[in-house]
């Protein structure tokens, strides 16, 4: 009954959608602001409908109400009840709501914005936000209903969204039971994290779009989405970097990035997006690149939707699971749509966005920004072009291949080598004009002692070239950026005759975009050091140990002490833990525990590592294989992934810059100044 | 979880063909040197795991499989042309370069240079209307505000200077 009312209100929340569509665009036609206003509280409506309609999907879920398919599926009794909730987008049907919801929010919190000075946006905002979440909720509604229950008819069991006649509603005892990998942690906030990124680049489009229909040229819609942007990123960047620690904790296979074209399917819009970030800046510095920036929030967007289609719609395990499922024909033909209107409205408005200022020099920042803006878009077509191949192999020759890490990686490490050379010189030419003189003579500084660093690598005994490049990129990136900081305060510190703390810190902070994005500049650095010492300096090695027995790797020795295996029936699972220690040098260093879990719900088995980890290596013990102590060994694989560490410490440093540079203002509207000094201008300078 | 058994059970026939020639040649090859070669296969099942990590039970019969066509002095060249001939060009982690498959190796360079082509010649136009003197010329417009301090910072290092 409950998961009926559930549906109706998603049924009506669809309505009000689509309502909100057609009373926004008839508003704007007619020049109606009672029916925009209409639209508005219409599609303020959608959040709290929602909520209801997820409500109750958590109440049936917690519940256990296993008539419910979407409840079996993903809960099980055995399941503490913080899993039972996060189950919500454990599943098909329900990550769709999830999404639908997100999307909600987002757009409800736009429509609530002060709407003075771009009026004119706002059916705009609504009609392309909405026709979003109706799209999402259409897909609940006719494919993916989370509250479908199960009826037996003459044909067997199965899910329907309405009693079939002569059907018999149907019970089962208990639940499948949720994927175990999707019970740790990092799997808890990882989707919801690149969902509130996948969702969040939608205000930016909208807005996009309506600047488009509404052919105001200016910036105003890169200044109003500038923070959803950086918002929407960082949730994305978050949500990859999630994704990778559950991949090393839970996965098994030593490494946290495999190329996979799920994990590509959620790169893909943050490359296009990291584009946008940067190239967007030009077009509120200098007034250029109007055009690029619409083609990036567009294929944004695109790809957005293109990364929850390939994740939802099983194309990817074949393209004939594609036809197959109902909603891949629907999220392709949907992406299609959009994507042609977009580019469409953008042609049409193709000579309206004409640059205010001209490209001066090759060496300007604005020529280095297009410069990153190309690198981006390169991984993007490698990244692109992996995913897509073995689609197109197998639908013309019938041939399925694989795509794998050796392509990936071949293709994007020089592009990524040259990116970090970039991050490192276009801080410090300028915008505008930028001679080679000028930039040498800012750049030769932080080089010398950059330099010095693959020097003492190589005479540390490093005669890896790309590993010293890469050293040498590293500190040139961090050593450019602290000197140029450096530079600042100090100017400043003279012209105010501050002490050298408060006016680092006064600089930093009234210029939060600039000195946070050096923050994560470094911070993207510090991943560098983690990548480059686990990508080409792991080693491993497997073994089978009796008892007693030891393995070497790296210098260090694990051994082999004993393994125990035990049903923990309350929780539906079989622990197989063994106890090794570990050695450096003839050093005891302690004990690890790899183990395998196996679920007795799902029939899943997870291996879980002994992880011991510092900041100079991560020893990664995986018990492979075992038998009963008396019969014979066990089987480990070690892995020894040096600087690992540095991966996750500068995803934090990453985060701290995000909250830096994207933190509110007290001053909700921040107008940048045009000109004078530190006056900081109310609303009116736009 | 019936195709895994299946696998296993064909699995299990091929490796049992060649288990005398494991028994003549004595000498096991390590877990090391199979996982060399594992890891750079994927089986038709486990999508997207290499070999070398795949838990499943197919996986391990694989491996067994190269285990023992090591024993039987076959290359790495030769292993992994033996599965590629059992199960086709999907277990290796790269299309092989023949045929159609090139594309998957020619396409993404080719755009790249096309678009560094476009925006080089982009750079190129927008930067030669403007009178070579602009350089130096001060009629920049006003320096963005996100730059306030750099321009004074800079005006100060000049008059240093």
């Amino acid at each position: 009954m409950l998961a009926d009312f559930g549906f109706g209100v998603l049924a009506v929340t669809f309505i009000v959608t689509i309502y909100s569509v057609v009373t926004a665009f008839l508003g704007d036609r007619r020049g109606s602001s009672e029916m925009v206003e209409s639209a508005r509280r219409a599609q303020l409506l959608t959040f709290p409908l929602i909520s209801l309609s997820a409500g109750i999907l958590i109440y049936l879920l917690v519940t256990n109400q296993f008539d419910v398919s979407f409840v079996y599926e993903v809960t099980s009794r055995g399941m503490p009840a913080y899993l039972r909730v996060t189950a919500w987008w454990g599943g098909q049907a329900g990550s769709l709501l999830f999404w639908a919801w997100l999307l909600s929010a987002f757009t409800s919190a736009v429509t609530l914005r002060k709407w003075e000075r771009d009026r004119e946006f706002l059916p705009w905002v609504i009609v392309v936000s909405s026709i979003t979440l109706a799209f999402f909720l259409s897909m609940n509604l006719f494919f993916e209903n989370p509250f479908a229950r199960f009826y037996q008819t003459a044909s067997g069991v199965a899910a329907y969204t309405f009693q079939p006649a002569g059907g018999i509603p149907v019970t089962p005892q208990d639940g499948r039971g949720l994927n175990p990998l999707l019970r740790h942690p990092g799997m808890i906030i990882h989707p919801p994290m690149l969902y509130l990124g996948f969702v969040s680049f939608v205000i930016p489009f909208a807005f996009a779009i309506a600047a488009l229909v509404t052919g105001r040229t200016d910036d105003r819609w890169t200044r109003v989405t500038r923070r959803w942007t950086l918002w929407a990123w960082t949730f994305l960047s978050l949500g990859l970097v999630l994704g990778g620690r559950w991949a090393y904790d839970v996965l098994g296979w030593g490494g946290y990035w495999g190329w996979d074209p799920v994990e590509i399917a959620a790169f893909m819009p943050w490359l296009s997006g990291t584009a946008f970030l940067h190239s967007v800046m030009i077009q509120e510095k200098r007034g250029m690149l109007k055009h690029w920036n619409m083609i990036l929030i567009i294929l944004t967007y695109a790809l957005v939707i293109f990364g929850t289609f390939l994740t939802r719609s099983g194309v990817l395990s074949s393209v004939h699971a594609f036809a197959q499922s109902a909603i891949g024909p629907m999220f392709f033909a949907f992406i299609g749509l959009t994507f042609i209107t977009s580019v469409s409205l953008l042609m049409w408005r193709w000579p309206d966005l004409k640059s205010e200022t001209e490209m001066k020099s090759m060496l300007s920042r604005e020529a280095f920004f297009l410069l990153n803006n190309l690198l981006f878009l390169s991984v993007l077509v490698v990244c692109f072009w992996g995913v897509i191949f073995p689609l197109i192999s197998e639908l013309t020759t019938g041939q399925k291949v694989t795509v794998g890490p050796p392509f990936y990686e071949r293709a994007n490490a020089p592009i990524f080598g040259t990116l970090m050379a970039l991050m490192g010189i276009a801080p410090l030419s300028a915008w505008g004009k930028s001679t080679a003189l000028t930039l040498g003579r800012a750049l030769w500084k932080p080089t010398l002692p950059a330099l010095l660093v693959p020097i003492l690598a190589y005479l540390a005994g490093f005669t890896n070239w790309i590993a010293l490049t890469g050293f040498f990129l590293v500190a040139f990136v961090i050593f450019v950026t602290l000197f140029d900081t450096y530079r600042g305060a100090r100017a400043r510190q003279r012209a105010q005759n501050e002490h050298f703390l408060t006016a680092l810190g006064r600089l930093a902070s009234r210029n939060r975009r600039r000195y946070g994005g050096y923050l994560i500049h470094i911070s993207m650095m510090l991943m560098a050091v983690g990548i480059l010492g686990i990508e080409l300096f792991q080693t491993e090695t497997q073994g089978t140990l009796a008892q007693g027995d030891s393995l070497q790797l790296s210098g260090y020795q694990v051994q082999y002490k004993e393994v125990a295996s035990w049903d923990d029936q309350a929780a539906g699972v079989n622990y197989t833990r063994a106890v090794v220690e570990v050695y450096k040098d003839g050093k005891w260093l302690g004990e690890l525990h790899p183990r395998i879990d196996h679920y007795f719900d799902s029939q899943q088995t997870m291996t879980i590592p002994g992880l011991r980890s510092t900041l100079q290596d991560d020893l990664y013990i995986l018990l492979v294989d075992w038998q009963p102590v008396s019969a014979g060994g066990a089987t480990f694989k070690i892995y020894h992934n040096p600087l690992v560490n540095w991966l996750w410490i500068g995803s934090l440093v990453f985060l701290a810059g995000m909250l830096f540079t994207s933190w509110p203002d007290r001053d909700p509207s921040p107008i940048p100044v045009r000109a004078g000094k530190h006056v900081r201008q109310p609303a009116a300078a736009d | 979880m019936k195709r895994y058994l299946w696998f296993a059970l064909l699995f299990t026939l091929l490796t049992a063909s060649m288990a005398f020639s494991v028994l003549a040649q004595g000498s096991s090859p390590t877990d090391d040197e199979v996982n060399a070669i594992a890891k750079q296969l994927y089986c038709p099942v486990c999508e997207n795991t290499p070999l070398d990590v795949c838990p499943t039970l197919a996986c391990k019969e694989w491996r067994e499989e190269i285990r023992s066509m090591l024993a039987d002095g076959k290359s790495e060249a030769e292993i992994k042309q033996h599965f590629v001939d059992y199960y086709g060009a999907r277990v290796l982690a790269e299309p092989p370069r023949t045929g159609l498959n090139w594309l998957v190796y020619v396409v993404p360079p080719v755009l790249i240079v096309a678009g560094a082509f476009v925006l080089f010649r982009a750079l190129r136009n927008w930067s030669r209307p403007s009178d070579p003197e602009a350089d130096t010329a001060s009629d920049e417009p006003q320096p963005a505000p996100d730059d306030e301090y750099i321009a004074r910072m800079e005006a100060d290092l000049k008059n240093k200077r």
